[in-house]
């Protein structure tokens, strides 16, 4: 402590300059790339049949927006997102938390489910096509579908992995039985069962853009489809490069959920001292 | 000893067996009303056990237990453990982990007095990986005291702390013991403690070994507290067969 207290002054200066690396160091690859490409572009090694520059890209981009069939689409596909997401999590986690809960349950449900599991959901698009056709519940299902499952499973381990002395301490303080699954049994899986809300976020974005891809007239996916129908490389990329923003924002929310419910986890001893 | 009517603690014969391994053999021990017993033995000779047998978190292989005369499974809030881990729940703070069986003002200025008790009303705010080892026993402690019970099951509640809490926190429990009356069980590894604390010392060796010894008549005297240590040390130590010796 003595030594730090000497060293400080020292320290004080430095400390804005490596914050601030911090901060820059994730973006410098990713910016690195654009210049390289932007620069490849317009030397004309890459031809903008192969791939057009990030430039075009974004003026697609602005053109999309300005023309309102970017923000039309954008909206389709984050409403089916959330609406499968919400309906297959939901499903998810109320399989996973009677099951891990009730021994009957367990029985009844966890083979059969553990089957199904491994049936890989795309593979159920032309069933559902010839059930549902094109419309917005096939599409919905599907995410539904592919999200249920990593959300089933998490919950479940999380509840039965709750540890058992724990669960001995709430019975010796006679907590009701809700008082232990409020107070015990639900904060303790809850790390596992956000972990399950994570995975089943990844899971939406590729059920869906496979979906739209394949049958439907509008969303992202579509928008790619068409565009690659017309050789129209700078919405395909535009397309790409909206994922990749979708599927970051998705991420970042999860991280913030994470932080905010598990903030007992994160408060370290280095934070008090 | 005789006297039924005092008996807070009954048990007879019990066998407790977890497939292979016999936990307890044939166990027979009785806790007066207002008696504090100290339970003193080798590491994996049963005494957690007994405790959480006692407590009715488990049921013995056969024999009975019973607590004020009534069988173990429906006497459960008479009694609280405080467990060998602190078993503080990590999403509560330390006030919330006291008070965590109701909401109500009363009980939170319950939880901040015992608090105070244990000398950490600073840390109400805190969660358990912010304390150390030391100060989680603590709120354990205060845990246990929050809501009055009959008979306080203590499992080795001081093993991480210095010297000096260690005697303020075996003054604080005797004294909380007394002024409430309470049937205590201590289970320590230190024979000292075990002797400056208990009125009566059980000495558990592998399941089926109990040997018993007064305590001393008086605790502030260190002579006769050492004197019973050795005792019990040298039961614990050689297989002694010392039944109930009582101190000069
Ligand atoms: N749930 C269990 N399943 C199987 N064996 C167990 C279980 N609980 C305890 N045992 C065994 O019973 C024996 C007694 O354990 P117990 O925890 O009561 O010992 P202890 O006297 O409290 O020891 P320590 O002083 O180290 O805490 C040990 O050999 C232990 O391995
Ligand atoms: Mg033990």
């Amino acid at each position: 402590m003595q030594k730090a207290a000497v060293l400080s002054p020292i320290k004080t200066k430095r400390r804005p300059i490596q914050i601030s690396w911090q901060k820059v160091l994730p973006f410098v690859i990713p910016s690195l790339i654009i210049i390289i490409w932007q620069v490849s572009s317009n030397l004309g090694w890459l031809s903008s049949s192969v791939l057009p520059s990030p430039w075009a890209v974004l003026q697609d981009g602005i053109t999309l927006t300005l023309s309102g069939e970017l923000p039309k689409n954008l909206s389709i596909s984050l409403y089916r997102a959330t609406v499968g997401l919400l309906i297959g999590g939901s499903i998810g986690f109320i399989l996973g938390f009677i099951n891990g809960l009730s021994r009957k349950c367990r029985l009844l449900f966890d083979s059969s489910i553990q089957m199904f599991r491994n049936i890989p959901h795309l593979a159920l698009i032309p069933l559902i096509i010839i059930w549902l056709g094109i419309g917005e519940s096939a599409k919905i299902s599907l995410v539904a579908i592919g999200t249920m499952f990593p959300v089933y499973i998490n919950t479940f381990h999380g509840i039965r992995s709750v540890d058992k002395e724990f669960i001995e301490m709430g019975q010796s303080y006679e907590l009701s039985r809700t008082q232990m699954f409020r107070k015990i049994i639900f904060p303790a899986a809850l790390p596992q069962i956000l972990v399950g809300i994570r995975y089943a976020l990844g899971v939406m974005w590729t059920t869906l853009i496979v979906a739209e891809t394949i049958s439907a007239s509008s969303g992202i996916g579509y928008m790619a489809n068409n565009a690659e129908d017309f050789v129209d490389m700078e919405t395909v990329i535009l397309c790409i490069v909206v994922y990749a923003v979708l599927g970051k924002i998705s991420d970042l929310v999860a991280k913030g959920f994470e932080s905010l419910l598990l903030d007992w986890q994160t408060t370290g001893r280095s934070k008090v001292q | 000893m005789t006297d039924q009517t005092n008996v807070m603690i009954n048990i007879q014969n019990i066998h407790k067996q977890y497939a292979q391994l016999t936990a307890l053999n044939q166990v027979n021990l009785t806790v007066e009303q207002g008696e504090f017993l100290a339970l003193v033995g080798m590491s994996g000779g049963g005494k957690s056990t007994l405790l959480r047998l006692i407590a009715g978190l488990e049921q013995p292989t056969s024999g009975s237990i019973k607590i004020n005369q009534v069988p173990t499974n429906d006497s459960d809030s008479l009694v609280r453990v405080m467990f060998q881990e602190d078993r503080l729940l990590p999403w509560m703070t330390v006030l919330e982990n006291l008070s965590f069986k109701s909401k109500k003002s009363a009980e939170r200025q319950r939880a901040l007095n015992l608090l105070e008790l244990v000398e950490l009303k600073d840390y109400a705010d805190h969660y358990p990986n912010q304390l150390s080892g030391g100060q989680k026993q603590r709120v354990a402690l205060a845990r246990a005291l929050m809501t009055a019970p009959k008979i306080l099951l203590l499992d080795e509640p001081l093993g991480a702390l210095d010297a000096l809490t260690r005697r303020k926190m075996q003054d604080l429990i005797l004294n909380i013991c007394e002024k409430q009356k309470l049937t205590t069980i201590l289970v320590t590894h230190d024979v000292d403690e075990a002797a400056r604390m208990a009125d009566r010392i059980v000495v558990m060796k592998q399941a089926t070994n109990f040997y018993e010894t007064i305590g001393p008549k008086d605790r502030r005297n260190p002579g006769q507290v050492g004197l019973v240590a050795d005792r019990v040390l040298s039961a614990i130590l050689d297989e002694a067969p010392v039944r109930q010796f009582q101190t000069a």
